[in-house]
């Protein structure tokens, strides 16, 4: 019981104990990274560089008032931010982190990761609903619309490694670039899954459903305290998943020289991700919503099905 | 095409990498409280009355300052000793709600009211905001060395008549023919 | 899998009543998509993975987002509860509920007489595929036809005329 085995409670306990820290942690990170980008010191008071900065904003949000307001409906209020938790946790149980570290080997694993995408939509749309205001049934109304759309890029941009492995399932999607990594024949894949996975975990620059200049905070304006937390949280699981999901797909997950252990090159390549992410939140303007719809059907939607079709024309010519 | 890919991609990818370069670059902020930022000498800061060369209050209580405050925070009352120099009998900046504009130091034609590079002022009570001629009022001559109003201006003080001011001709005798 | 599969059995035919004695439409909502999650469930439990998770995406994660979408811009949230309450109250649901059992003896009669339901095998997505795109390649390209016209016409009604007004 006490190994590191696929699906062991070993493994399940770790990845959860060490996906949340590091959502935690991701706090404090993306803070200090932003402020070496802006030419700045950021926190580094609390602790070693700061780094118990994490348990102070932790205190902070947990003594907060928790506040439902009178005019929200109180079970959907309280709903909503933990289906985002729950669903983007779940999404963790289908990634293969190394070759023993996993929670379950499943088949449909890309199908899974795609569903629970989906469903953490709802999450957004009920906060802002229940909320009863103004600026978060627009911050809804918008991340609807954005999450929906680039769902379905995501799918059809991913689907070309999928055609490329010959399966859904993570695991193998692993093991088949063990020969080169997707990255090469899928350049084009890859960035619409970069880009629709920005749009799907709502960061900058596609932050439009919270977009703090138009919109105070979109749809979490009537959220505090651990409620909040649990929105804020859940946005840096989302982003550690898509790190993780596009180090799985494209990067060759944990295959890597052997000179390191296999869960070092995994979290190497998504830590890379990851600050990636915090780049482009740092250097990229937000687009308008209309452009990011446009952009999306007119440019991403066309591009991943040319791309679909021509890996599939090239895997039949070959086989 | 090629201009819709230069847009989505190259320009990104440029501001990308600009940014990702600050990485290396030396922060522009500093320690705050362990480690003090240069101030400029011509920030805005915490406001003083300064005192001309002689060691004089330079204020003429001319009120001009407080017509030209846009919020209204700068209160004072007239005064005059008996040798003909006007001085404010109390001066009462409400720093409350001062926004640092320096219409203050503008407006003033005596150079008496100064902003200062000094910005930490908080308080625990918003009463202590409230600044009193005592506190604002320093020894030294602020920014203007050598400027002295009752020097220059035409004003006539005990120890100064008419037309002795630096600069200004004797009073032109109404009276008389000669040129 | 059989407990399982009478769990997600349970919830699905708890919830689905639920959708249709709630007054308030977002609460009802959140019950239909609950129900759908089951029947995903369900799904998996048959052996038919590749339906189950297409049950979630297709399903409770894009149809119902609309329908949420819709509720949104209608702003339907809180005033609507009265109305549904009154509806609720009268006598209108009684004939709806009876032929709705009658349906149901007709399902239990039927559903009696299969024997042996089996979830032995999974039918992988492969096989699904195959067979899509094998004997049923035809049914395919006919609903994919269907769906090209709705999203013509779709196109149609939403396009600005050429006038400058829309
Ligand atoms: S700086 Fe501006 S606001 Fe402050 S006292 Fe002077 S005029 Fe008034
Ligand atoms: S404008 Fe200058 S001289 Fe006039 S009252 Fe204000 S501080 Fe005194």
């Amino acid at each position: 019981m006490f190994s590191f085995a696929v699906g062991s409670a070993l493994s399940i306990a770790s990845i959860l104990l060490v996906v949340i820290v590091l959502a935690a942690m991701l706090i404090w990170v993306e803070r200090r990274l932003l402020s070496f980008w802006q030419e700045r010191l950021g926190p580094n008071r609390v602790g070693w560089f700061g780094i118990m900065q994490v348990v102070a904003d932790m205190i902070k949000i947990f003594t907060k008032e928790d506040w439902v307001p009178p005019f929200a409906d109180r079970l959907t209020f309280v709903l909503a931010p933990a289906i985002i938790m729950i669903v983007v946790l779940m999404s963790f149980a289908v990634i293969p982190f190394t070759p023993e570290v996993g929670v379950i080997d499943s088949n449909i694993g890309v199908l899974f990761v795609l569903a629970m995408a989906s469903l953490g939509a709802y999450s957004v749309m009920l906060g802002g609903l229940s909320s009863n205001n103004k600026y978060a049934l627009l911050g809804s109304l918008r991340a609807a619309a954005q999450m929906v759309s680039y769902e379905v890029f995501m799918g059809i941009s991913l689907l070309g490694v999928v055609v490329l492995a010959g399966s859904f399932n993570l695991r193998e999607i692993v093991e088949t670039q063990a020969d080169g990594w997707y990255i090469a024949p899928q350049c084009i894949g890859f960035l619409i899954f970069l880009i629709a996975g920005v749009a799907e975990s709502h960061r900058l620059p596609f932050d439009i459903p919270e977009a703090e200049q138009e919109i105070c905070a979109g749809y979490h304006t009537e959220y505090s305290g651990m409620k909040f937390g649990m929105f804020f949280v859940g946005e840096y699981l989302g982003l550690v998943l898509i790190s993780s999901l596009i180090t799985v797909l494209f990067f060759g997950g944990w295959l890597g020289p052997a000179f390191l252990p296999p869960i070092v090159w995994f979290s190497l390549k998504a830590g890379i991700f990851i600050a990636f992410f915090i780049l482009m939140r740092a250097a990229l303007p937000r687009p308008r919503y209309d452009q990011l719809m446009s952009y999306g059907w007119l440019f991403l939607l066309p591009l991943s099905l040319l791309n679909l079709l021509v890996t599939g024309a090239v895997v039949l010519g070959t086989m | 095409m090629f201009r819709l890919i230069k847009d989505t991609l190259l320009s990104q990818a440029v501001t990308l990498w600009g940014v990702f370069r600050k990485l290396f670059v030396k922060a522009d902020t500093v320690q705050y409280p362990d480690e003090q930022p240069y101030m400029f000498p011509r920030w805005r800061g915490r406001i003083i009355l300064s005192r001309d060369p002689d060691g004089e209050e330079r204020c003429v209580a001319c009120n001009l300052c407080a017509v030209a405050c846009p919020v209204d925070c700068i209160a004072l009352q007239k005064a005059e000793t008996e040798d003909g120099r006007w001085y404010p009998e109390f001066f009462r900046i409400n720093f409350s709600r001062c926004i640092m504009c320096g219409f203050c130091e503008e407006a003033c034609p005596t150079n008496a009211i100064q902003l200062t590079p000094d910005f930490e002022m908080a308080e625990y009570v918003r009463q202590d905001m409230v600044w009193e001629k005592e506190d604002l009022l320093i020894d030294g001559v602020g920014k203007y060395h050598d400027y002295n109003f009752y020097r220059v201006a035409g004003k006539q003080v005990a120890g100064k008549d008419k037309g002795e001011a630096l600069n200004e001709a004797e009073p032109v005798d109404v009276r008389s023919l000669l040129p | 899998m059989t407990l399982l599969f009478y769990l997600a059995g349970a919830v699905a035919v708890i919830a689905t009543i639920g959708v249709i004695v709630q007054t308030n439409i977002v609460h009802a909502l959140i019950y239909l998509i609950l129900s759908l999650l089951a029947v995903a469930v369900i799904f998996y439990t048959l052996g038919a993975p590749l339906a189950a998770m297409l049950e979630a995406i297709v399903y409770a994660g894009a149809i119902m987002v609309l329908f949420l979408f819709v509720i949104m811009m209608l702003n339907l949230g809180q005033n609507t509860r009265q109305q549904e309450r009154v509806w609720l109250a009268g006598r209108g649901w009684v004939l709806p509920a009876l032929l709705a059992a009658v349906l149901l003896a007709q399902l239990l009669y039927v559903l009696g007489g299969v024997e042996g339901m089996s979830a032995a095998e999974q039918v992988g997505v492969m096989a699904v595929g195959t067979r899509l795109f094998g004997p049923y390649v035809l049914a395919v390209e006919l609903a994919s036809i269907l769906l090209l016209a709705g999203l013509v016409s779709a196109y149609h009604l939403a396009r600005k005329t050429g006038s400058g007004e829309e």
